[in-house]
């Protein structure tokens, strides 16, 4: 599967009537097992650039190619969880197909276990946003989204469900596009990195990197670090 | 216990006005109590009570349904909501007596004209209800319900209808309230039987007793819905919401 994406332009009409531009031409492609890292300055486009990449924002000008059999989990920027359904129905209503022997997985390997029950106004933030995880990975997606899964959570525990959003994205392929403003977070996980220009959002440069995942240590993420500090100066 | 102190203490302020302005103007509690059973006893009390629970659950019903469907239609689509505007805003502030008059006129004293009347006056407070609910609906729900795919009943279920839930609940207690003061009205007159009829005839013979005998039975009804049916349907909408201290 691929995803493709050829946005030529998109502008937006503020309520005090002028318009402004929000996206300017942005093209790149996902395959099956890639995972894309879009990095860019706060408010530079990347929410409306997955908008319309998720089918949510019609009004712009281009193209999207989108298998269109192919599932789709997502992780907002905020959980979304129905605050009236329980964490497990939560889970269950976006994936009704998940079996009982994958949901316990998902569960336990984010620690959801003991809060099945729980109704997601007595979880925390790190708690709520691991939900919204258990349900993107239940739907067995094809394309994932991630739009700052790991924003304002500690660096403990970012790092924890960093390496669990690595195991899970290893255990089948799927195509992903994470959205980030951590450098960190993008070579830890990325296979291609986009960098973004401040609003309109077009794309700076294109890095793939080379180093397979799972051999990355903390000495080759510092030299791809170091790899691009070089090339921007 | 203190909900029976504050009842107890109602009875015996009655009980001392009804000595101190004679039972002619208003009777004391035992010569109520003996004129309900009096009614009780002869099953008028309960053709009365039944007839008129019958209209308020029709007429209720109907009124409900109908308003929620309209009221989330004109939440959700713009054009329906400037169309239906002007009809709701005439609805609104058509006095309940007019639609009332105006049914029996044109439809005869029946049972089809006092229902219909009924339900009129109830229905644009549950459209503006349940407009006001659907306007105020999360729109990140529901792109997350659309992002993953959810067949739209299942996102009307899971996603909506929770969030419509405190405006359904709202407007079944205002219009069961509405409802329980015009249906008498209705009653009084066009219908012959019923509390409302009941009462207009204890007003033609000044027979005050059976008067209040008919309305406090009436209202204890209204109370026992209300706290059988009304508030645990409250309670299970909200048992997500962390409970206040």
């Amino acid at each position: 599967m691929r995803l493709e994406v050829d946005i030529t332009g998109k502008t937006f009409r503020s309520a005090a009537g002028g318009t402004h531009e929000v996206l300017a031409p942005v093209k790149f492609a996902l395959q099956s097992g890639e995972v894309g890292v879009l990095i860019g300055p706060s408010g530079c486009g990347k929410s409306t650039m997955l908008r319309i990449i998720l089918g949510l924002d019609h009004d712009f000008a281009g193209h999207i190619a989108r298998p269109p059999e192919a599932r789709i989990g997502m992780v907002f920027q905020e959980p979304r969880l129905l605050p009236w359904r329980s964490v497990e129905q939560n889970v269950r209503l976006a994936a009704p197909e998940v079996t009982e022997a994958k949901l316990s997985e998902l569960f336990r390997i984010l620690e959801l276990e003991a809060h099945r029950s729980h109704f997601p106004g007595e979880l925390s933030l790190g708690l709520a946003r691991r939900v919204a995880l258990a349900r993107a990975f239940a739907v067995e997606p094809d394309l994932l989204v991630l739009d700052e899964p790991l924003a304002s959570l500690d660096d403990a525990l970012a790092g924890r469900l960093r390496d669990e959003i690595a195991t899970l994205v290893a255990s089948r392929p799927v195509m992903t596009l994470l959205v980030t403003h951590s450098l960190d977070d993008a070579i830890r996980l990325g296979d291609r990195l986009f960098f973004l220009s401040p609003r309109p959002a077009r794309i700076l440069a294109e890095v793939p990197i080379g180093i397979p995942r799972e051999e990355r240590g903390e000495a080759e993420i510092a030299a791809i670090k170091a790899g691009l500090a070089r090339d921007a100066s | 216990m203190l909900r029976l102190l504050s009842f107890a203490l109602l009875l015996v302020i009655w009980w001392v006005a009804a000595l101190a302005v004679g039972g002619a103007k208003l009777p004391s509690p035992p010569a109520v109590l003996q004129v309900m059973i009096a009614e009780a006893s002869s099953g008028a009390l309960f053709l009365h009570l039944g007839a008129t629970l019958a209209r308020v659950a029709l007429a209720f019903t109907l009124a409900m349904s109908l308003g929620s469907a309209i009221g989330y239609l004109m939440g959700r689509v713009k054009l329906a909501d400037r169309l239906g505007d002007p009809w709701l805003i005439l609805l609104l502030n058509l006095p309940a007596l007019v639609v009332i008059v105006l049914a029996y006129i044109w439809a005869g004293l029946t049972e089809a004209a006092a229902i219909a009347a009924i339900a009129i006056n109830k229905l644009p407070t549950a459209i503006v209800t349940l407009r006001e609910g659907t306007r105020a609906l999360d729109r990140s729900l529901d792109e997350m319900a659309s992002v993953f795919a959810m067949p739209r009943w299942r996102a009307f279920r899971h996603v909506v209808l929770p969030q419509l839930a405190p405006y359904i609940a709202a407007s079944a207690r205002s219009g069961l309230s509405l409802v329980w003061k015009i249906v008498l009205v209705a009653e009084l007159l066009g219908r012959p039987n019923g509390v409302g009829f009941e009462i207009g005839v204890a007003f033609q013979l000044f027979d005050t007793p059976r008067l209040l005998a008919y309305s406090l039975t009436f209202a204890a009804v209204v109370l026992v819905i209300e706290t059988v049916l009304v508030q645990p349907f409250e309670a299970r909408a909200n048992r997500w919401r962390p409970r206040a201290a």
